[in-house]
């Protein structure tokens, strides 16, 4: 709300912003971001209210009269959410699914990146095409052929089956970003390493990964929150068998429930939400600085 | 017993999570030890491929055996047992709802880039002129962080049709309007779909034009100023043209999104009310109407839609490629 007052304090503050920022917005400026930031915000702090009304209340009237008298905030939803409808479980199983899918695909992409960004081989261009044009294969398109892989090794319904799974459909922009980074790193060094006798593996473990932390970071972030928030493979490889469950099938279960639920759902929704939001304002500015790396040119 | 298979889950996420970079690792270490007993001629053209080799074999398992195995079952019978050539393309333009499916899917194609590349293109350049550009930018981005699912509970939330609940029927009522039923009006209901498509998007391409845009140099934007132009003008004439590759990046990117474009659909109409696309089609006839012939079909013009989109995205590559 503060920032509505922003233009009154414009022309005396003009000097002290940064260099690189063009001069300061009039109040259509600020209008029209304002307007923007309520439209986006709204639907998330309705679901959020909501989340702490009682059923009664949610079925009765929207999330916006909970402002006014009387003030009747409940952690029910989220006691019964909690509690009964084995969304622990779901937790549970999002974590260890999320984790070893984003490991395992953030270390293969490396070292296929460090290969096509620092190795001379025949064809590394149109290999290194070929795998910027499989990000486009569409995802449920795969599912079918590979559960027939699985149902041969028995890992349908398995939690190797959808760490592999995510690890694949992951590599092709993990390799696009991680090679546009790694490729953009000073040659110089990399010569200079070659010269002073460090071989590959040195070069790759002692400069060339720590300099890409940010990019590595940023996609592991990506990977993170893609995982986590990924309810068509996991359905199709985990199932509906409630000890498979992660949270987005549980919600989505819990959503088909019907009317009865209606104020169950938003805590529920929140609940799935919370890694991800944490993740997401810890790591921030991580993310944004690494995902832009490779894709703009300053 | 649940209890038992829990701890053998986090046990064995734990065990992954140390075992894999161990292995990892030790895989490449192995590379450079077997590699270095060869002449560097014959060294340096074998190791590239071992470096690539755990990539390459993810990618033809996942991704490329995927691809052929499906063009093959897509001239195939239902059971699989017999090839009847084009017939379960020939279902696909000749069925109402399919063809309806393909409709919905042309106006994803049109209407998502356009508005979350409008947007985020109107949020990046304004951001840079406000003193809350952080906050502004969290707003736009923190969808990004929400799952499909919970999305599309919060949105069923705005688009209720009972306005003691709905958020957008309330504000139509506080108006003195009609409350409208925002997922059953046809052909609008898309729209309203993609609206939620655009406030999921907006973020992504918001963050990485503002990035592009702090890396233009001020000098230049400062010099055309003084040399008179409004501020529409150094937009129109050298923000936009110098911005025009990101855009070109973004822009792409949300095609490809908006032709797989499934789980919004799935989760708040599951295709209903002519909102169906062809993502969620092909997924229906695979799992629920036991159609696996007709569903490769599905998936193949999918990727055939995808195809030109792809072209773009090489050619653009190796133009960076020529500029490095």
């Amino acid at each position: 709300m503060t920032q509505a007052q922003a233009p009154v304090a414009i022309g005396a503050q003009v000097q002290t912003r940064r260099r690189a920022r063009p001069q300061l917005g009039g109040i259509a400026v600020n209008t029209v971001l304002i307007i923007l930031m309520i439209l986006w915000a709204i639907p998330a702090i309705g679901l959020l209210v909501a989340s702490f009304r009682t059923a009664a209340a949610t079925n009765e009237s929207g999330w916006w009269t909970a402002f006014t008298p009387p003030w009747e905030f409940t952690i029910e939803n989220y006691e019964y959410v909690l509690g009964r409808a084995g969304i622990d479980q779901a937790f549970i199983n999002s974590f260890v699914i999320t984790i070893p899918a984003t490991v395992l695909v953030v270390m293969i992409a490396a070292f296929a990146a460090y290969a096509f960004a620092w190795m001379e081989f025949p064809g590394r261009n149109v290999l290194f095409v070929i795998v910027v044009g499989l990000l486009v294969v569409p995802l449920q398109m795969a599912l079918i052929p590979i559960l027939r892989i699985y149902s041969n090794f028995d890992l349908v319904g398995t939690f190797p089956a959808i760490w592999l799974a995510h690890a694949g459909f992951g590599l092709p922009l993990a390799i696009y970003l991680l090679r546009n980074y790694m490729g953009s790193l000073p040659s110089s060094l990399i010569e200079s390493a070659k010269i002073d006798g460090a071989d590959h593996f040195t070069i790759f473990t002692r400069l060339v990964v720590p300099l890409s932390v940010p990019v590595l970071a940023s996609f592991a972030i990506f990977q993170f929150l893609w995982v986590w928030n990924d309810f068509l493979v996991a359905l199709v490889f985990l199932g509906y068998d409630p000890a498979n469950r992660v949270l987005t099938v549980e919600l989505s279960d819990l959503a088909g429930r019907g009317e009865g639920s209606l104020n169950l759902l938003p805590a529920a929704a929140f609940v799935t939400m919370i890694l991800p939001l944490i993740v997401f304002f810890s790591l921030q500015r991580f993310f944004v600085r690494g995902l832009t790396a490779g894709s703009v040119k300053g | 017993m649940f209890d038992a298979i829990l701890e053998n889950r986090l046990l064995a996420a734990i065990l992954v999570v140390i075992a894999v970079p161990i292995v990892l690792v030790g895989y490449i270490y192995l590379v450079e030890f077997v590699v270095g007993l060869f002449r560097r001629t014959t060294a340096g053209r074998i190791r590239p491929w071992l470096w690539l080799a755990p990539a390459l074999v993810f990618l033809g398992v996942f991704l490329v055996y995927p691809t052929i195995a499906t063009v093959i079952r897509s001239f195939q019978n239902r059971r699989g047992d017999q090839f009847v050539g084009l017939e379960n393309y020939q279902w696909f333009f000749t069925q109402n709802d399919t063809l309806i499916a393909l409709r919905n899917n042309v106006i994803w194609v049109i209407f998502l880039p356009l508005l979350v590349v409008g947007i985020g293109l109107l949020v990046a350049v304004l951001v840079d002129r406000v003193r809350f550009e952080g906050a502004a930018k969290t707003v736009i981005f923190l969808p990004m962080a929400i799952s499909f699912v919970a999305a599309g509970v919060i949105w069923r939330f705005m688009y209720e049709l009972d306005p003691k609940v709905g958020t957008l029927n309330a504000t139509l009522n506080a108006v003195g309007a009609e409350p409208r039923a925002w997922l059953v009006e046809q052909p609008q209901n898309n729209f309203f779909l993609i609206i939620v498509g655009v406030w999921l998007l907006t973020g992504f391409a918001m963050v990485i034009l503002s990035a592009g845009l702090k890396g233009i140099s001020t000098e230049l934007l400062e010099a055309a100023r003084v040399d008179g132009a409004n501020e529409w003008q150094v937009f129109r004439r050298i923000v936009f043209p110098l911005l025009l590759p990101t855009i070109a990046v973004i822009g792409t990117t949300i095609i490809i999104y908006a032709l797989k474009t499934f789980d919004v659909v799935y989760t708040m109409t599951n295709g209903n009310f002519n909102t169906d696309v062809i993502a969620n089609s092909m997924y229906q006839m695979l799992f629920n109407n036991g159609q696996p012939g007709r569903s490769a079909a599905i998936a193949v013009i999918l990727f055939v839609a995808i195809v030109p989109v792809m072209i773009v995205n090489i050619r653009r590559f190796q133009e960076q490629e020529a500029v490095r």
